[in-house]
């Protein structure tokens, strides 16, 4: 048995070279299987630990999805701004604790900077519910003082007392700067894991500012407002993106909801980050089974590879199963030997699979970082990745039944001497 | 005359899709210690009938008496036992393993039976350094053991499948065409190395060829004639 398992380890590495490549195929296949799951798996953990405690999310009427991608996550652009006072009038509701206005639309290196309030700092909660904490300096007080996200800092290598340019609108190139205004690095917060980490967070007042002399996307020709006269302007608000609620009691989320979404003055729309992630994972669901399905089927495409491969040596190999036969060798003995060898390819193939996965999420975590806000951790296998893999080696297992079984045919119908 | 080794009787055996007998064996024996010359033209059944005496394939009808055991009676995993215990076999062409070194190409006989590498080490011998005895008595440089089968000539390769065959001293040594690629010279020498080492290690010998020629130096020589019957082919 154990000498058996001996023979078919040399066999295969007599034959490396076209082994060598199915087993690229397989493991490739593998990474690609285990990537696609790993990636929608660490997309909903970090959307999920993106916002807690929050019990509402307010913002113009859209659909809730896009509501909550703006929002929160920071993708995509709000197509419409709600009025500063319908914000007062819900944040004035008995039932609310606290309200955050959010503003966007600014960015820096095509980072989003968000406009909000003091009280962003003191009750916006992530993961399952901590609060902000600053890596270094304070929450921003003056009007152009800034607060970056642990990923801003990092990234750009920026620290405390830097001063930092604004651009107006969202892209990565191309924009116009809002260089006359620049702010000072007053706080950088800690590593959350969310979308926060690559935001620059402003006062709201600092947003009005720097549009004082701004109409549509560009500068008001002739009008300049050197910073230094800025307060002598009313910077109060007119129009902010989106608000998030922090409720006294959770009981009465639903009829603020419905008087929300009945708002008198303009058309609003409340959601429970809960049940709107719900129906972002029902809408991705169908696109995330289709990828899956179709890497599953990558690795079906390595495997059939493999044992086209392992047949086709079957050709050449029938006068080396007639010696062995010859030597006492039992034909069950044969369909191990070729079996063994497929399944050593397989598990090789995963394994193999695996550590190119953990390569590549290490060396492409921070671009994902950067582009997706997606931080891709770097571990081995989590369970249900495991379970994919367990189903690769039992379809590898499944399908070195077909060499094996081949091999065990030959052999009883040759006999010693193979007709070839 | 003591029990003959070998025994057939009244055997039948036909390949799966045939309508005719490939062989049809009223009556063959072989004694212990012989050394037998099986001739017959090409595609007479002798290859067959030596996978019969093997126990790879099995009759349709008769006998197969082996050493005391009846080959028909036993299941297949005791016939595959049987072989790999008693009988060394040596083949026409290709008889080795490529990517398996000489030493472990000679090994093979022993890795499927215990009895085997038991006989092998039996005088103390390490299994490698039995093999690289039998090797350098079959006028195989050892210079030659370390070397890569596939850089053998055929006919060093021949003696290295019979250093395999030999290894372990079955009772049954059973050459199918071993020399038809040897040259005429290398032919013979082969055979009296062969023959030899059969005395030596006191296997009976049973050779399957279709030249006649080689039958010189065999104890019995035998015929088999296409349809698969066998007759005495007068003493050698
Ligand atoms: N594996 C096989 N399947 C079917 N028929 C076979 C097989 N091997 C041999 N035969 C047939 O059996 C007959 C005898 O073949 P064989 O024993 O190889 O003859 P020899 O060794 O004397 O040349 C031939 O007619 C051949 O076609
Ligand atoms: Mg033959």
């Amino acid at each position: 048995m154990r000498w058996l398992l001996i023979l078919a380890a040399r066999s295969a590495w007599n034959r490396r070279l076209t082994l060598g490549m199915t087993l690229v195929a397989v493991a490739l296949s593998v990474t690609l299987l285990l990537g696609v799951e790993r990636v929608r798996h660490e997309a909903r953990n970090s959307f999920a630990l993106s916002v807690s405690g929050t019990d509402l999310v307010v913002g113009a009427r859209t659909s809730a999805v896009q509501l909550m991608l703006y929002a929160v996550f920071r993708l995509g652009e709000a197509s419409n701004n709600i009025r500063w006072q319908s914000y007062q009038a819900i944040a004035a509701d008995p039932a609310v604790a606290w309200a955050i206005p959010l503003s966007l639309g600014d960015s820096h290196q095509g980072l989003p900077v968000l406009g909000t309030t003091g009280a962003y700092f003191e009750h916006f909660r992530y993961g399952d519910g901590q609060p902000l904490s600053f890596a270094a300096g304070v929450p921003f007080s003056g009007l152009f003082e800034t607060v970056l996200g642990a990923e801003v800092a990092e990234r750009l290598g920026y620290r405390l007392g830097d001063r930092i340019v604004i651009s107006h609108g969202m892209g990565d190139s191309g924009l116009a700067e809002h260089d006359d205004k620049p702010f000072t690095v007053v706080g950088i917060l800690a590593r959350t894991g969310t979308p926060v980490d690559r935001t620059l967070h402003i006062s709201l007042e600092a947003i009005e500012a720097i549009h004082l002399d701004w109409a549509g996307g560009a500068p008001l020709p002739g009008l300049s407002i050197p910073a230094e006269h800025v307060r002598k302007f009313d910077l109060q608000p007119k129009e902010i993106t989106a608000a998030l609620i922090g409720l006294k009691s959770r009981a009465a989320v639903f009829r603020l909801q419905r008087k929300i979404n009945n708002h008198p003055g303009e058309p609003l729309l409340a959601v429970l980050p809960g049940v709107a992630l719900d129906q972002l994972w029902q809408m991705v669901g169908f696109a995330e089974r289709t990828l899956l399905a179709v890497s599953a089927m990558v690795v079906v495409v390595g495997l059939a590879g493999l044992v086209a491969v392992i047949l086709a040596s079957l050709g050449e190999r029938r006068r080396e199963l007639a010696i062995l036969r010859s030597v006492g060798a039992r034909p069950g003995e044969l369909f191990l030997l070729l079996s063994a060898e497929a399944l050593f390819v397989t598990l090789l193939g995963a394994l193999l699979g695996v550590a190119l996965l953990a390569l590549l999420t290490t060396l492409l975590a921070p671009l994902v970082q950067a582009h997706f806000g997606l931080s891709l951790s770097a571990h081995w296998v989590t369970s249900d990745e495991l379970q994919l893999l367990a189903a690769v080696v039992a379809a590898g297992l499944l399908a070195s039944l077909v060499p094996g079984y081949s091999a065990y045919r030959l052999s009883l119908a040759d006999g010693l001497t193979p007709r070839l | 005359m003591p029990a003959a080794l070998i025994r057939i009787e009244n055997l039948r055996f036909r390949w799966a899709d045939d309508a005719d007998f490939c062989l049809d064996i009223p009556l063959f024996e072989v004694h212990a210690g012989e050394r037998v010359f099986l001739h017959g033209p090409s595609g007479s059944g002798k290859s067959t009938l030596l996978g019969l005496l093997g126990g790879v394939l099995v009759p349709e009808c008769g006998r197969l008496h082996l050493l005391g055991s009846e080959l028909t009676q036993l299941r297949p995993a005791a016939r595959d036992r049987f072989r790999a215990d008693h009988v060394g076999f040596l083949f026409q062409l290709f008889n080795l393993i490529p990517y398996l070194s000489v030493v472990d190409n000679v090994l093979l006989s022993c890795r499927f039976s215990a009895r085997r590498l038991a006989r092998a080490t039996a005088a103390g011998n390490s299994p490698a350094a039995e093999a690289h005895r039998l090797l350098t008595q079959l006028d195989l440089n050892a210079s030659l053991h370390a070397r890569q089968v596939t850089r053998l000539s055929v006919g060093q390769q021949q003696r290295v499948a019979a250093a395999r065959a030999l290894i372990g001293q079955p009772e049954i040594v059973i050459a199918d065409e071993p020399t038809s690629a040897l040259d005429a010279e290398r032919q013979v020498a082969f055979l009296e190395l062969l023959r030899d080492e059969c005395d030596r290690s006191g296997s009976t010998l049973l050779f399957v060829s279709h030249e006649r020629r080689l039958a010189t130096g065999f104890d019995r020589q035998l015929s088999l004639t296409t349809g698969g019957a066998v007759s005495a082919g007068g003493s050698a």
